[in-house]
This record gives structure tokens, C-alpha cells and sequence, in this order.
């Protein structure tokens, strides 16, 4: 576990987008753009449906990285999905 | 004409929902001006939701006990004896106004509450039906409604692990704004270890077992009471479910309730746990005292009132024995939920609420439980003698085919395939008869070779055209699906759905269906053990006047059940019961010439209840290959319906009585006439049984080819009325495109 | 012989699956809690049907962060056979068990039908009972059961003989209309290269018994008696040792 040093008081908060990878099957996002075409929404040309996270953790120097592993191993299932994030 | 309830004079009323006699009569019963939290718990308890102010007095015409009854309305659910030692819970409840807000939550919560209600009876459920209302489905406002309730239901049932197994579907433009979502559970118990709401003995302690409380549905039980004008945007009145949290609470509850230190457990539904502390120690004629601190929050900063009217989902409150708390909570964190004592029984029967130090509640639970019993002014609407007045027979007939294609496609016939494709139908393995048949069909593991039949029914247009009429047919289809699956009908549960009670029309027309339904379930000997009644289903239209019934009905030995669809061809085509058709208030009046009028004819009940009893006993005794009864669209739908699920033809002839329509007789509704296949062999068996019923048999025909042929028996000058292929009936049926 | 039948919080199939296998094949079985973490002594752990956690995050991916499916990893090194069904299926795949994800289905929808699967792979516990190609109808019930593999696992899985069951019609056929949910090559089942680790999304425990589903699932549990079988006999059976049930 890493020790936690006196600059990482401080909170960060990070917000990660999962999306499926563009190739493969996106039912809910397909589903989704039918229901606004039928409820009259003119000119909508894709959906794409996805996950969001707001995550807030301690700060450290090692941020970014733990972030990663976290989405690599857990948020995002990187055989089907990938992510993005950014940290405010 | 609305009468306006009294407006509240005082800000101190306004939110609650109550009026400036029902203020004055708090006072009287606590002897002083109620406190702010108790004055918002009477706000709650006192809605017409908890209270049923306006239909207790007529609810009692129902008749509600029986040799099988082990509880009756009064508990959080009827129990009846089932089998050897094993009894049923049985329960259904409307969640209306949600769902119309946000359909996807509402009736997902809504098949959560009723899950808990069943639950708190110490029962495992096992089923679910839900009955369901909606405007035109092709209708851009019924769209989103109609696919979120469906998904909901789904949502919640599947991955809570109770199998949806039945239900039924009905549009009319009256439900476009008010759509009806009613939900029945049945759940299994030993009869001797039936759980009850009663709390006892002072010392116990009282537990909160499950989620943490948040701000949902603050005042939806008031919210429930009213008809909905107001801004759809307003969010604070729907809960949101968590059907993962739902299933850990069952076996959280089950659990704690096996281990006997558990004297008395209560859902914390409808007004929350202001419902649960009052009703439990009201039943119990004790009291309690309870620190809301104690209680675990979701959100910061909550004040007393929120915490106790919350209606935040998957909570229970236990009242359990003193020295035995530890146990408890342990199950309860073991499953990974919130387990906290937050008070104690007391001997006095004062039920008292403190926050921090300073008691914020403190009376009698008896006063917010027995809440004021209105009987409201009640009229004949003036609209009946004008639909009743319009005689079907002015109408032409319409050629027969045709007719009968419309009739498959529409809405309220075409095959609800896919809905029930998305509802685990099938967990917990006891499904014999899956949704598609006429009743569905439970085996019971723990009592071989035991079986329970479930369906739930309703008309709200036969209702508009006579109540009293339409809430007995709606109990007599049911106690006929019942039969048609081999089983005798035994319990009741109702949901009675209508506008505002405060208008003397409607009231009128609630009284009347509820002697209707009381007048069908004294033929048949069926008690109601418990309901639901859901008013104020109104925005700018009103809905018809809507009773469902679900029923349960038993078989001794499941594996003698039937189902609809033709088994062999050269089985025998008969017809039991000598029910008349009519086309007043028919699906066929409203397909084929788009009114809902008429003037419905009352049937005769015993023959009716003779003819249920009949074909539970021919099913029963395995004499026949398939039932189905006569319903919407009459007996040429249900000829079509045995076709097209037996993957076969059928041949049949039927005499028209002196004069009668064509269309009368092939489309004309109304209980009293139930078809079966069978083998000739068991043909003189059959007529021998139903003699013994005095129940008339007619032999129509029999199953063969790959066609439905219904033609007019003697005459030979017209071709048969109908002659069309099954593959060509299933196709418009299942809603296929042409192949 | 002992089946170990793991309960997550919010399975909701052990019931069943525990019925199938002790009341109806007569087998000795017991449930096992999610946090234990001593597997040995049990000759055949299933992973059940059901929303574990709620299918939160995706379908299977906290059940797959528990004790005991980390255990598993050691638990089949040591011989111990797993059969993971529907859920327990996805929870095998998240767990990184078996190769592969689940979608969403392709209808966008739960489907709670009938299908009916070929057998690909009969030399596994759990399918020893069946011949090669038979076909066997069973119940589905789920949302995500659109099987994805990439290209080079496709590759593999064929170079292995991993695909253990595939969707067909009722005469075998494995056509596009008899895929209920768009799984890639139809695969409603995996094993692991040495058949000791299965994975199929149909419901066997739904198909034992006539009265309720038919008795072609029973086949599964037949094999997995039948393979244990055996190896008691030919006394390679796993030491008997204390194992936690709920």
C-alpha cells in the first residue's frame, strides 16, 4: 500500500469515462438513438452509450497511475472497453 | 363537478394534504396542538393512500373469510392455507402516480414495495403478476410509458430473483396521462410460522434492518392523494429502488425471521417509518420509544420530519426479543446491510420520538392509525343512461374475417410475447405453466404433488357501462382462468383503481363495483384477503372505473393442469357452459365500429361458479387435452387463440339461437362459456361430469388440418364465416410481418 | 463426492442449482459464502445464475474481486473442476478464467426463452455425458449474454477446442437466427484448454426436471457425477477437508 505523505492531504476528484471500443456492438447506444427518433428528434446521427465515474481520492505524485490501474482493472473491462479521464 | 376539499387556513396545514376538520379533530384526539413532526405524520398517515378515508366503509360489503383464511385484510398481506402445513401470502398494490412521473422507477418500486409486504408476513415470495394500463400504444405520450414501465418491472423482478409469471395488458385512450400499474406477490410460508405487524412486549427492542434513509418520497403517500396537475418536473416525490439491496433483505429477513427472535417485522413503505412505528405498536396496543439518531442516513443535514416520513426503499423494521438483538444485527451485516437498534418496546401504549434530546413525537399510535372514516355523497353518473341506451344491433355486421384479423391485431387481444420474453419467468424453478396461458401454474417444492394457479383480471370498459356488472365479471374471468388451468379458485387480492372519490359519480360507481366483486366472490366462496385501493387517477381525464382482481386458485396435484393450445388432432371441440354473448361493451364494438357502449347483462352467477368447478374437475381428473374460455372478442378469438397456440387447425360448427347475429354469436363476450379439446374416448365421461354440474356441453367440431374453419351448423347456403389458415391468424396475431 | 455452490450477495439461482443437483441427482452438495477462501475437499465448485452485486459495474466484475473466486485460480491447479452458469459465466470471464466479455444482448433487451445448443466439446466433467453435436434444449435469462472475443482469442479458442456449447436450431444447425443475443461464432459455452473450467449461459439447473423445463440439463450434472465418478474410483480423489457453508 503506498504511504500517504504529508502533500497528500489534499483531495482530488477525477472524472473517468468508460466507452465501449469503436467495432464493437453498441445495442444500448442503438436502442437509445431509436427511443429519440421516435420521440420526434430530428437529425440525430449516432449515440453512443457509456459509463461515468467520479471518483475522489488523495493525492500523490504516483496520481494518474493509480488511476489507470484502477480503470485497467476494474473500471473498464479493456477487452471490450476503453477510458479516458481527467483530473480537476 | 370537483368539490373542493376545505382549503387549509393556516400555513401550518399547507403540504399536508389535510383539512381544516381533520386539524381539529387531531387536536381533540391529543388534547393540544399537534408538534411539527407529528403533525406531518398525520399528514402522512391520514392521506387517503394509508387511510382509505373514503372506501374502508365500503370495503367492508367484501367478504373476507373462509375455512382456508389464516389472515385476512389487516396484516401487510392475506395468508390462506394452501397444503399440508404450508400457507400462501397473497397481495397486490397500485403504484399509479409514480409511474406516471417516472415509469421506469415507479414501477420498479412498486414491485419492490409489494415484494416487502409479502416479505413481512415472514413469506419467501415466489411470484409476481402485474396488471397494467396505458393509453393507444401507438400514442407519442404512451410510448416512453409504456416501454419504461415494462423495463422497470423487468429490472426489479429479474435481479431480485422473484419470477414475473403473469399479467395482463389493456389500452384505452382514458389511461393515455394515468397510466395503472398494479403489481400482486404470492409468497410461501409455513402456516405456523406466519409473521405479523403486532408488536409486544415491552424490553424488546426495535431494529431497523436495510438501506439508509435518504429524502425519497418525502410526502409521496400525500402525493398519491392528489391528481396530477401539477409540475411534472417534481422529482422529490419518487423513491428509487435497489433490487440488489431488495434480494439481501430477503434473505437477511428470512434468515432472522428462522431464528425465532423475531416477535414482529413490518415493511417501511408507503409513509415510511412513521407507518412502521405507528401501525406496530397500534396493533400491539403498546408503545415505543425511538431515538432518531440511531436511525442511518444517506444524506446530511436531515431534519426530523424527513427521517420519519422518508420513503426511501428496502427498509424493515423488526421488532425483536430482548437478549437477542446481537443475533440480528449480525445477519442483518453479514448481508451487508444497515442493522441498528433505534428504540425499545413500551408497556404504555405511547409511542415516542425523540431527536437528540427533546421528544418531537410523543401520543397515543392509535390516533394517527385510526384515521377518520368518510362516506361520501355517492350519485349515478348521468353518462350510463346514454351509453346504455345505444344498442349494438343498429350497428351492420361486419363481414366475419375481417373482423376476426382486427380483432387478433388489436391491442388488447395481439400476444403479449413480447413482454413477458423480458421478465425471468422461470427462476426459482416452479413454473409449470409459463405467462401465455390463461392462468399460470406454481409447483410447490415443499408440497408435492401441490400446486397453486395464478391470474389477475380486469375491465375497466365493462365497468364504465356498469359497475356493478363489470366488478363481478372481472371476479367470474378470473375464477375461469383459474379453472382452465386445472385449479380451484381460493383467495383474492384487488386493486380498485378510479378517479376522486370527492366527486359523487365516481363514488358511486366504486360502491357499485365493490358489491359487484362482493356479490362473485360469495358465489364462487372466495374470500378477498387483502387489497389496495387507488383513487384520485385523474388528470384532465378520467380513468374507467378499474377493479383487478388476482386470484389464486390450488391444484392437488400439478401435474394435472391444462393449458390452451389444441394437443391432437381428432380430439373432440366442445363447448361448456351456457353463458350468453353479447356484443355491449365488446372488443369487437370497439375495434370494429370504435365505441364503448352498451348495456351489459348481469350473468348468472351459480351456473357460472358451477361451470368453474366443473372444468377444474375435468381438468383435474385428466379428461381433457387443452381449455381455454371465452373472453375478449368471444368464442371465434378464443378458437383462433387454441389454433394458433396448438400449432394446429380445428373444424368447427356453431348454432346461432333463434334470430342471433352472426357476429353476436362469433364475437359476443361475456362469462359462462368455456372451450375444450378432447379425446372421444373421454367424450361421455366429460358429459357425465358436467351433468352432475348441470352445466350444457355443445359439440362443435374437432381438432384437425392447418385451418380454423368456423362455420353455421345445418345451414348449408353461406360458406363458412370463417375459413383462414392457423399460420395466417398466428402472423397477424404475433404482429409479424407478412413472410 | 461434494459440489460447493457459491452465493454471492444477489445470486439468486443457488436455490435452484442446489435443488437440481442435491434433491434431484442425488448428490451431496452445499452452498459456499463468498468470502471463503478454503475450496479443498470439494470436488466441483458452480458459480450460479443471478445478479451478483447487482450487475453493478458490469455483469460478474465485483463477484470476480471476492475470496472465492480468487481462490478458484489455485483451486483448479489442484484439479478442482468449476462450472460456471449464466451469471456464474460471467463472473468465470471478468475473473479472467475463461477468455472473452459479454455485451449487452443484441435486442437491447433480457430475453427469458428457450434455445437450443449443440454440444462442441464432450470430453469435459461437464459434458462427458453427451455426444458430440447433440443438441440440447434449455432456458436462457439474461441481458448480457453477447459473447466477445477479439480475433486472435477466436483463433485460440478454435486451436484449443474452448467452445464447449453453441446456439443452434432445434435440428443442430448453428444459424444466424438461432443466436438469441449476436454471440460471436454463436458460443453459448466455453472451457478452459483442459476442460476443467466451464462456463454456458443457459440455465441447466432449469431443465431438470419434466414438470419444470424438460431433463435435458440434467445431462451437465450427469457428466460432472459421472466424471467424479470416476476419478474416486481411480482414487485420485481430493483430501477431504472441513469446508465453511453458509
Amino acid at each position: 500500500m503506498e504511504t500517504e505523505t504529508a502533500q497528500s492531504t489534499q483531495v482530488r476528484s477525477v472524472r473517468i469515462i468508460v466507452m465501449l471500443k469503436p467495432g464493437v456492438l453498441d445495442a444500448p447506444g442503438q436502442a437509445i438513438q431509436q427511443g429519440l427518433d421516435a420521440l420526434g428528434h430530428r437529425g440525430v446521427r449516432g449515440v453512443r452509450a457509456g459509463k461515468y465515474f467520479e471518483v475522489e481520492l488523495t493525492d500523490d505524485a504516483r496520481l494518474d497511475e493509480r488511476v489507470r490501474r484502477m480503470c485497467e482493472g476494474f473500471l473498464a473491462n479493456t477487452l471490450i472497453e476503453e477510458y479516458r479521464f481527467d483530473v480537476l | 363537478m370537483v368539490v373542493e376539499r376545505a382549503a387549509p387556513v393556516t400555513d401550518v396545514l399547507a403540504g399536508t394534504g389535510l383539512s381544516v376538520e381533520e386539524y381539529t379533530e387531531i387536536q381533540r384526539r391529543l388534547g393540544r396542538a399537534p408538534h411539527r413532526a407529528e403533525l406531518a405524520m398525520f399528514g402522512v398517515m391520514w392521506s387517503e393512500h394509508c387511510a382509505y378515508k373514503h372506501s374502508k366503509a365500503v370495503l367492508r360489503r367484501l367478504p373476507v373469510s373462509g375455512p382456508r383464511v389464516l389472515q385476512g385484510p389487516g396484516e401487510n398481506a392475506g395468508a390462506v392455507l394452501v397444503a399440508d402445513g404450508w400457507a400462501a401470502v397473497f397481495k397486490m398494490e397500485s403504484h399509479n402516480h409514480p409511474s406516471a412521473i417516472a415509469p421506469f422507477h415507479g414501477a420498479a418500486t412498486g414491485v419492490g414495495g409489494i415484494i416487502r409486504d409479502i416479505l413481512a408476513m415472514g413469506a419467501r415470495p415466489i411470484a409476481l403478476l402485474d396488471s397494467l394500463r396505458f393509453g393507444p400504444p401507438e400514442d407519442a405520450q404512451v410510448i416512453p410509458l409504456e416501454h419504461g414501465v415494462v423495463a422497470g418491472i423487468a429490472a426489479y423482478g429479474n435481479s431480485i430473483g422473484v419470477p414475473t409469471v403473469g399479467g395482463e395488458i389493456m389500452y384505452a385512450p382514458c389511461y393515455r396521462a394515468n397510466p395503472l400499474v398494479n403489481v400482486a406477490c404470492l409468497g410461501i410460508v409455513r402456516a405456523d410460522r406466519l409473521a405479523t405487524a403486532r408488536a409486544a412486549g415491552p424490553g424488546n427492542a426495535i431494529i431497523y434492518l436495510g438501506a439508509r434513509t435518504g429524502r425519497d418520497g418525502i410526502h409521496g403517500a400525500s402525493f398519491a392523494s392528489t391528481e396530477l396537475v401539477g409540475d411534472p418536473e417534481d422529482r422529490s416525490a419518487v423513491q428509487m429502488g435497489d433490487p440488489f439491496t431488495g434480494k439481501l433483505l430477503i434473505e437477511a429477513s428470512l434468515e432472522a425471521l428462522a431464528s425465532g427472535a423475531i416477535v414482529a417485522i413490518q415493511d417501511m413503505g408507503a409513509a415510511g417509518l412513521t407507518c412502521g412505528l405507528c401501525e406496530m405498536s397500534a396493533r400491539g396496543g403498546v408503545g415505543m420509544d425511538v431515538d432518531l439518531a440511531q436511525v442511518p442516513r444517506r444524506e446530511a443535514g436531515m431534519s426530523a420530519e424527513e427521517v420519519l416520513l422518508s420513503e426511501s426503499q428496502e427498509r424493515m423494521l423488526l421488532v425483536v426479543r430482548e437478549g437477542r438483538e446481537d443475533e440480528v444485527l449480525r445477519i442483518g451485516r453479514r448481508w451487508g446491510l444497515q442493522a441498528v437498534v433505534i428504540g425499545r418496546v413500551t408497556a404504555a401504549p405511547l409511542l415516542v420520538v425523540r431527536e437528540g434530546e427533546g421528544a418531537v413525537v410523543s401520543l397515543d399510535p392509535r390516533a394517527l392509525v385510526e384515521a377518520p372514516i368518510y362516506t361520501p355523497p355517492a350519485r349515478e353518473p348521468e353518462y350510463l343512461a346514454a351509453v346504455r341506451r345505444v344498442d349494438p344491433l343498429t350497428f351492420p355486421i361486419a363481414p366475419p374475417q375481417p373482423a376476426l384479423l382486427a380483432l387478433l391485431a388489436a391491442p388488447n387481444i395481439a400476444d403479449k410475447r413480447w413482454v413477458y420474453r423480458q421478465y425471468d419467468h422461470m427462476v426459482q424453478t416452479n413454473t409449470v405453466v409459463p405467462p401465455g396461458s390463461d392462468a399460470t401454474v406454481l409447483r410447490l417444492k415443499e408440497a408435492v404433488p401441490c400446486g397453486l394457479a395464478l391470474t389477475v383480471d380486469g375491465n375497466g370498459r365493462h365497468c364504465y357501462l356498469d359497475p356493478l356488472i363489470g366488478g363481478a365479471l372481472a371476479v367470474l374471468e378470473a375464477g375461469q382462468n383459474i379453472a382452465c388451468a386445472g385449479a380451484t379458485p381460493v383467495a383474492v387480492t384487488d386493486c380498485l383503481n378510479f378517479a376522486s372519490p370527492e366527486r359523487p359519480e365516481v363514488f358511486w360507481t366504486f360502491r357499485e363495483t365493490v358489491e359487484g366483486i362482493a356479490q362473485a366472490c360469495g358465489a364462487l366462496g372466495v374470500p378477498v384477503v387483502g387489497g389496495n385501493v387507488s383513487f384520485y387517477n385523474e388528470s384532465n381525464d378520467a380513468v374507467f372505473p378499474t377493479p383487478v382482481i388476482a386470484m389464486l386458485g390450488v391444484l392437488n396435484d400439478v401435474r394435472c393442469h391444462a393449458t390452451a393450445g389444441w394437443r391432437s388432432s381428432g380430439d373432440v371441440v366442445v363447448l361448456l357452459g351456457g353463458g350468453g354473448p353479447q356484443l355491449d361493451g365488446s372488443e369487437y364494438l370497439i375495434a370494429l365500429h370504435g365505441v364503448a357502449a352498451g348495456r351489459l347483462r348481469m350473468p348468472d352467477l351459480a351456473s357460472t361458479a358451477a361451470l368453474i368447478r366443473c372444468v377444474a374437475e375435468a381438468v383435474a381428473q385428466q379428461l381433457v387435452s387443452s381449455v381455454h374460455d371465452c373472453a375478449a372478442g368471444g368464442i371465434a378469438v378464443a378458437l383462433a387463440e387454441c389454433c394458433i397456440i396448438g400449432a394446429r387447425g380445428a373444424s368447427v360448427a356453431l348454432s346461432p339461437a333463434q334470430g342471433q347475429r352472426s357476429d353476436v354469436l362469433l364475437f359476443g363476450e361475456g362469462v359462462g362459456r368455456i372451450l375444450a379439446s378432447l379425446p372421444a374416448l373421454n367424450l361421455s365421461a366429460l358429459l357425465q361430469l358436467a351433468r352432475r354440474f348441470a352445466v350444457p356441453v355443445q359439440v362443435l367440431g374437432s381438432v384437425g388440418g392447418d385451418r380454423l374453419v368456423i362455420g353455421a351448423d345445418g345451414a348449408g347456403v353461406h360458406g363458412p364465416w370463417i375459413d383462414a389458415a392457423v399460420h395466417d391468424l398466428a402472423r397477424v396475431w404475433r404482429r409479424e410481418a407478412a413472410a | 463426492m461434494d459440489i460447493g455452490i457459491v452465493v454471492f450477495p444477489g445470486s439468486n439461482c443457488d436455490a435452484d442449482t442446489l435443488h437440481a443437483v442435491r434433491d434431484v441427482m442425488g448428490m451431496r452438495a452445499q452452498f459456499v459464502w463468498h468470502e471463503e477462501r478454503e475450496l479443498t475437499g470439494l470436488d466441483a465448485v458452480i458459480l450460479p445464475g443471478g445478479f451478483a452485486y447487482g450487475d453493478y459495474l458490469r455483469a460478474g466484475a465485483i463477484a470476480a474481486t471476492s475470496p472465492v473466486v480468487r481462490a478458484l485460480g489455485g483451486y483448479v491447479d489442484g484439479g478442482g473442476l468449476v462450472l460456471g452458469i449464466c451469471n456464474g459465466f460471467q463472473v468465470l470471464l471478468e475473473a479472467g478464467l475463461l477468455p472473452g466479455a459479454m455485451r449487452r444482448n443484441a435486442s437491447g433487451q433480457f430475453r427469458c426463452e428457450f434455445v437450443s445448443v449443440r454440444a462442441e466439446r464432450v470430453d469435459t466433467p461437464f459434458t462427458c455425458a453427451l455426444a458430440a453435436g447433440q443438441v440440447l434444449r434449455l432456458p436462457i435469462a439474461h441481458a448480457e449474454g453477447n459473447y466477445y472475443a477479439d480475433a486472435a482469442m477466436r483463433a485460440a479458442l478454435a486451436a484449443d477446442r474452448q467452445i464447449a456449447f453453441r446456439y443452434c436450431d432445434p435440428s443442430g444447425g448453428v444459424v444466424p437466427g438461432a443466436n438469441p443475443n449476436g454471440s460471436t461464432d454463436a458460443i453459448a459455452g466455453l472451457a478452459n484448454p483442459s476442460g476443467s473450467v466451464v462456463g454456458l449461459m443457459p440455465h441447466p439447473e432449469r431443465a431438470s426436471e419434466g414438470l419444470v423445463g424438460g431433463e435435458d440439463g440434467r445431462l451437465v450434472f450427469e457428466s460432472v457425477a459421472r466424471w467424479i465418478g470416476a476419478r474416486h474410483h481411480a482414487g485420485r480423489a481430493p483430501t477431504a477437508t472441513g469446508v465453511e457453508v453458509r
